[in-house]
């Protein structure tokens, strides 16, 4: 068994590529009228068409073409002039036709770019992730294997449902870029609303191409294919290991096999599938039943200028429009309702800055806690604004308006109601303060003898303490100022 | 120079399970007919593009609505194995 | 005249004037089918319980005509076979358009009719249910693969029929029982509900009596489908205005390339007596050049085997069909395709596959779609001269049944005059033009005449087509069962 130490690792570099599969949100399947609608009976979702029956034919959904195209703008990509389909030939159960209907040599779009950003020690990393191509294909139906004995249930609903496939090149060096590509490119299509993006529902899927070379080589180690990935985080565990794994056939001198492998997640490991005697042969040839697409460079130019913002140049305008940092700006963008929150609450006019801290520590601690989304989070942007503008205003301070805001979110009462029942508004007249202030210097020589000999450290235990007898209502800064004043006599 | 043909190999691809006299048969008529269709090497199409479509066809499209179509009741009780609302197929077998 | 001898507009008059019109036209063909399709085997599935008359109501262009139909044209909850074991039980869900146009029209369908298996081959020999027999000779072929449909028509065992063509297979079948068929250009009739052979070329037509006919059924059977993205959206003529026609100043091109050995001196006799007849009735005829006709059939036996290889890939017992039971997937597979294609079926798939694989498809596939192209060409430079062009449908009159089923290639053969106007999309119809002498036959057989017209000039073929037949009278002749 190979040494997997770090510093053999390190001689190394990993070369990744993602393939996604996106299902788009179309009322209707690619290339007949069935619904796509989720959670149906099985196979309630069919028509001829779908099914493969012998003398139906396809018609392409113009939306499905669409929403292509806006991903392909999206992703700095070349719109192919002509677009033509092609049949993917191959038996499999799941595969009414015994061919899919996809994309060869005229995809929809093709090269192009993801710049992924990352956070790196506190500041935002960016790199460039090659597109190769994104192209349209039709999905297969679905078979079920799981505690059944005597065969393979399938069920056709999902048949025929559009995919894009989304092919990036070979750019990403490490599983934790993988996984902000793929977060990446998930907070694009949310934006564009092409797709509900979830991996667990099977609406975004994602396959991962690994291979490794020894740093500063320029050829291409072999690569092998891994599936059956349910989450970004599994994507990431899995190049993990697998990198780990083909170090360890280099260094111990075996060959790597091209090959397919699937992750299992209880395992933690991937592994190679059994059949598979031969590759492929697909016998890719121009689908007859489909006549090509033309996209007028007009067309596209419509497209062009109809996408919405997206992520990186909403992340340019929060850093600019609401002075944020390019951290905070990226944070925020990242999820688009998240960002949507954000910008409804700095609507209410308060202060962009502390709305950003506020959403980004308090909000979504309390959307994870209650396994809630940002969607569906029970405080509207509105009532979150009441509570920064407490703090803004100087009512409440930073600390009492947490508890304010858990309580909002229990009761249905606004930030206002609860302060004044609560009878939580910060103290900051002075003659009061300085009776507390009094009062814990007269309580607590030795801490003030600390400080007057030269611990400045130790004010801050007495600011603790006016607080304490405050019940946290003092504002911190003015009882800091009183205290020093007091205590350097000044 | 004509070509031989690995029929293994492509009734495979064809999913086909040839009987062994079948396998001989097909080869020999195989072969014979590619040795006819050999003669299109003779022709110069350096220059021409390939015909797909004989008609100028382009952008032939459907709106996006759903229509229920209703029939996999019918497609079901047909099915030559079914098991409720799916159709069943042997067991497949993945890793 | 008996019922079942009526043409299409003849049916149509009759159903119109009497009350119980359709019924005794549908009791007169059962008659007959019961009588003498046992000797002809026109037909795969026929039940006279199964024929819905049409409503009162629906007094379409075709009211109470009944319609026989190929058994690859999808009809809802009629087993549709294809003539394959492949396809025993398949009971389709739903309608192919050109059946619900028919029945729109008020047509009855009423049959289904014979066919090589998946359409391949020139002789309905390669059916999974027996050969058809020539009506004019029951030793002899009726051609293929719409041979069923041909036979009954030519056998008044069906007032008229649907077939369909992809290399030939409406016309030279047409030709051999001397009928008229007509495959129209491709796009103008939808393929929905055609099971698909080669879907580039495949196209459904009418067999009839008579030209007329062939332009009632054009009439309803032509125009756009929103469900077939290769239907063209181009208006329908009536084409029954084109009929009647004279035919003076019709410019016809007769192909030098088309008269070479290999085509029967019969045939070519016969062809030189309609030549004759046109120029009598007015029509200038002059040479024309398509020199790469010697290539259609190569052509054909890549592009068409390829794409049926890629179609019939969808035949593996899972959903519908012939299915070989077993607890393996790959024996799922493996062991009902083997044991459900006849042999000319796995010829073709094999093929096809092989010119599709991997290192093949620039050298076969790829030249054989440029070699197309070619072809094309020399038919758009003919039509800059002429207006129709004319040949033989077959190079031999009909063979006998098992004559050329051992040599694939000579069979492949038979539709060397066909195959260019499925590969270049062109409308082509074959009439009957003259028999054999019969001498070293038991009788006299059918030949039949081809011609060629532009991309959506049905109607120019019908203007020519109609005037040679009423000059002529191949029409009135019919078999003896």
């Amino acid at each position: 068994m190979a040494r997997e130490t770090s510093e053999v690792i390190t001689v190394y570099e990993p070369v990744i590529g993602l393939e996604v599969h996106v299902q788009l949100k179309t009322k209707s399947k690619i290339f007949c009228a069935c619904s796509t609608e989720f959670g149906r009976e099985p196979n309630e979702n069919t028509c001829p068409v779908c099914l493969g029956l012998p003398g139906s034919l396809p018609v392409l959904n113009e939306r499905a073409l669409e929403l292509a195209i806006r991903v392909g703008l999206a992703l700095n990509c070349e719109v192919s002039p002509v677009i033509k389909f092609d049949r993917k030939n191959y038996f499999y159960p799941d595969l009414p036709k015994a061919y899919q209907i996809s994309q060869y040599d005229k995809p929809v779009s093709s090269k192009g770019y993801l710049t992924i950003e990352f956070k790196q020690d506190g500041k935002v990393m960016k790199k460039k992730i090659g597109i190769t191509r994104a192209h349209l294909e039709e999905d297969a139906g679905k078979l079920l294997h799981e505690g059944i004995r005597d065969g393979s249930w399938v069920d056709y609903n999902r048949a025929g449902v559009p995919l894009l496939e989304i092919v990036s090149e070979p750019d990403l060096r490490s599983p934790e870029e993988a996984f902000q590509y793929l977060t990446s490119l998930k907070a694009i299509l949310q934006y564009l609303d092409v797709s509900d993006c979830n991996m667990e529902e099977g609406s975004l899927r994602c396959d991962a191409n690994v291979s490794v070379r020894k740093k500063g080589e320029t050829e291409f180690g072999t690569k092998v294919e891994i599936k059956n990935m349910n989450s970004f985080r599994a994507v990431q565990k899995a190049i993990t290991y697998e990198i780990k794994r083909q170090i360890g056939q280099n260094e111990s001198g075996e060959r790597i096999v091209q090959e397919t492998r699937l992750w299992n997640e209880s395992k933690g490991e991937t592994s190679s599938m059994r059949s598979k005697e031969q590759a492929h042969d697909y016998r890719y040839f121009p689908e007859p039943d489909l006549v090509p697409f033309s996209v007028a460079k007009e067309q596209v130019e419509k497209f062009r200028k109809s996408l919405p913002e997206l992520p990186q140049v909403r992340a340019e305008r929060f850093r600019s429009q609401y002075g944020l940092s390019e951290y905070d700006a990226y944070t925020l963008v990242s999820d688009k309702a998240l960002g949507d929150y954000f910008e409804a609450c700095v609507k209410e006019n308060v202060s962009p800055k502390l709305a950003s801290n506020w959403i980004q520590t308090e909000t979504l601690a309390l959307v994870n806690s209650s396994g809630s989304t940002i969607q569906n989070f029970k405080l509207s942007p509105a009532a979150t604004a009441g509570t920064i503008r407490l703090i803004e205003n100087g009512t409440i301070s930073g600390k009492i308006a947490k508890e304010v805001y858990s309580i909002m979110f229990e009761t249905k009462k606004s930030a206002e109601e609860i302060v004044k029942e609560k009878d939580l508004v910060q103290v900051t007249d002075t003659v009061s303060l300085e009776a507390s202030v009094q009062k814990v210097i007269q309580a607590n020589p030795k801490v003030v003898a600390d400080f007057k000999s030269g611990k400045d450290s130790a004010l801050g235990f007495l600011v603790g303490q006016v607080m304490k007898e405050t019940k946290g209502r003092a504002n911190p800064a003015l009882v800091n100022g009183i205290l020093r004043k007091k205590l350097t006599g000044g | 120079m004509s070509q031989k043909i690995n029929i293994e190999q492509i009734a495979e691809l064809a999913r086909l399970n040839l009987k062994p006299e079948e396998r001989v048969k097909l080869t020999k008529d195989l072969e014979a007919i590619l040795a006819y269709v050999d003669q299109l090497r003779e022709v110069d199409t350096k220059k021409i593009e390939p015909t797909s479509h004989v008609l100028p066809l382009q952008n032939v499209f459907r709106k996006d609505f759903a229509v229920p179509t209703r029939i996999s009741d019918a497609v079901l009780s047909h099915a030559p194995k079914r098991e409720g609302k799916f159709f069943k197929v042997p067991k497949v077998i993945e890793a | 005249m008996e019922p079942y001898q009526f043409s299409v507009k003849q049916a149509k008059e009759f159903s119109a004037k009497n009350q119980n019109g359709p019924s005794e036209l549908t009791q007169s063909l059962a008659k007959r089918i019961q009588n003498f399709d046992s000797k002809v085997k026109a037909y795969v599935h026929f039940d006279p319980t199964r024929v819905l008359l049409p409503k009162d109501g629906k007094k379409g262009p075709l009211y109470g005509v009944p319609i026989s139909v190929k058994d690859n044209i999808v009809i809802e909850s009629w087993e549709t076979t294809c003539a394959s074991k492949i396809l025993t039980g398949f009971i389709p869900p739903y309608d192919a358009t050109v059946i619900r146009k028919l029945r729109e029209a008020g047509a009855v369908i009423f049959g289904k009719c014979n066919m090589d298996e998946f359409a391949f081959g020139s002789s309905c020999e390669t059916s999974f249910f027996g050969p058809t027999r020539n009506p004019w000779n029951l030793d002899y072929v009726p051609g293929g693969s719409s041979g069923g449909s041909a036979a009954a028509v030519a056998g008044d065992l069906a007032i008229a029929a649907l077939g369909t063509d992809t290399g030939g297979s409406i016309r030279q079948p047409a030709s051999f029982c001397g009928v008229v068929g007509l495959k129209p250009t491709y796009g103008r009739v939808s393929r929905y509900g055609l099971v698909a052979f080669g879907s580039s070329l495949d196209q459904i037509g009418p067999i009839t009596k008579t030209v007329e006919d062939a332009a009632i059924l054009m009439n309803v059977l032509a125009g756009h489908d929103s469900q077939d993205s290769t239907s063209a959206d181009v208006p329908v003529p009536d084409y029954t205005s084109f009929l009647g026609k004279s035919m003076k100043g019709l410019k016809v091109g007769i192909p030098k390339e088309y008269f070479v050995k290999g085509l029967d001196p019969e045939v070519n006799q016969a062809i030189q007596k309609t030549i004759g007849v046109f120029k009598d009735l007015g029509a200038g005829c002059v040479e024309v050049n398509l020199p790469n006709t010697k290539y259609a059939v190569a052509v054909y036996y890549i592009v068409a085997v390829a794409e049926a290889s890629s179609n019939l890939g969808r035949f593996d017992g899972v959903q519908y069909g012939f299915r070989h039971e077993t607890s393996s997937l790959r024996d799922l597979y493996f062991e009902t395709r083997d044991q459900g294609f006849g042999a000319e079926a796995k010829r073709r798939i094999l093929l096809g596959t092989f010119v599709l694989s991997a290192g093949y498809y620039d050298a076969y596939y790829l030249k054989g779609l440029k070699v197309r192209t070619l072809i094309k060409q020399d038919f758009d430079r003919a039509f800059e001269r002429v207006d129709v062009i004319l040949g033989p449908t077959s190079p031999t009159p009909p063979f006998k049944v098992g004559e050329k089923m051992n040599d694939p290639l000579a069979m492949y053969l038979s539709d060397i005059y066909t195959i260019s106007a499925n590969l270049a999309g062109l409308p082509a119809i074959n009439i009957p033009c003259g028999f054999t002498e019969g001498a070293g036959h038991a009788s006299p057989l059918p030949i039949g005449v081809q011609l060629v017209a532009k991309p959506f000039e049905e109607g120019t073929l019908f203007r020519a087509a109609s005037a040679y037949e009423q000059a002529t009278q191949w029409h009135e002749k019919h078999p003896k069962l």
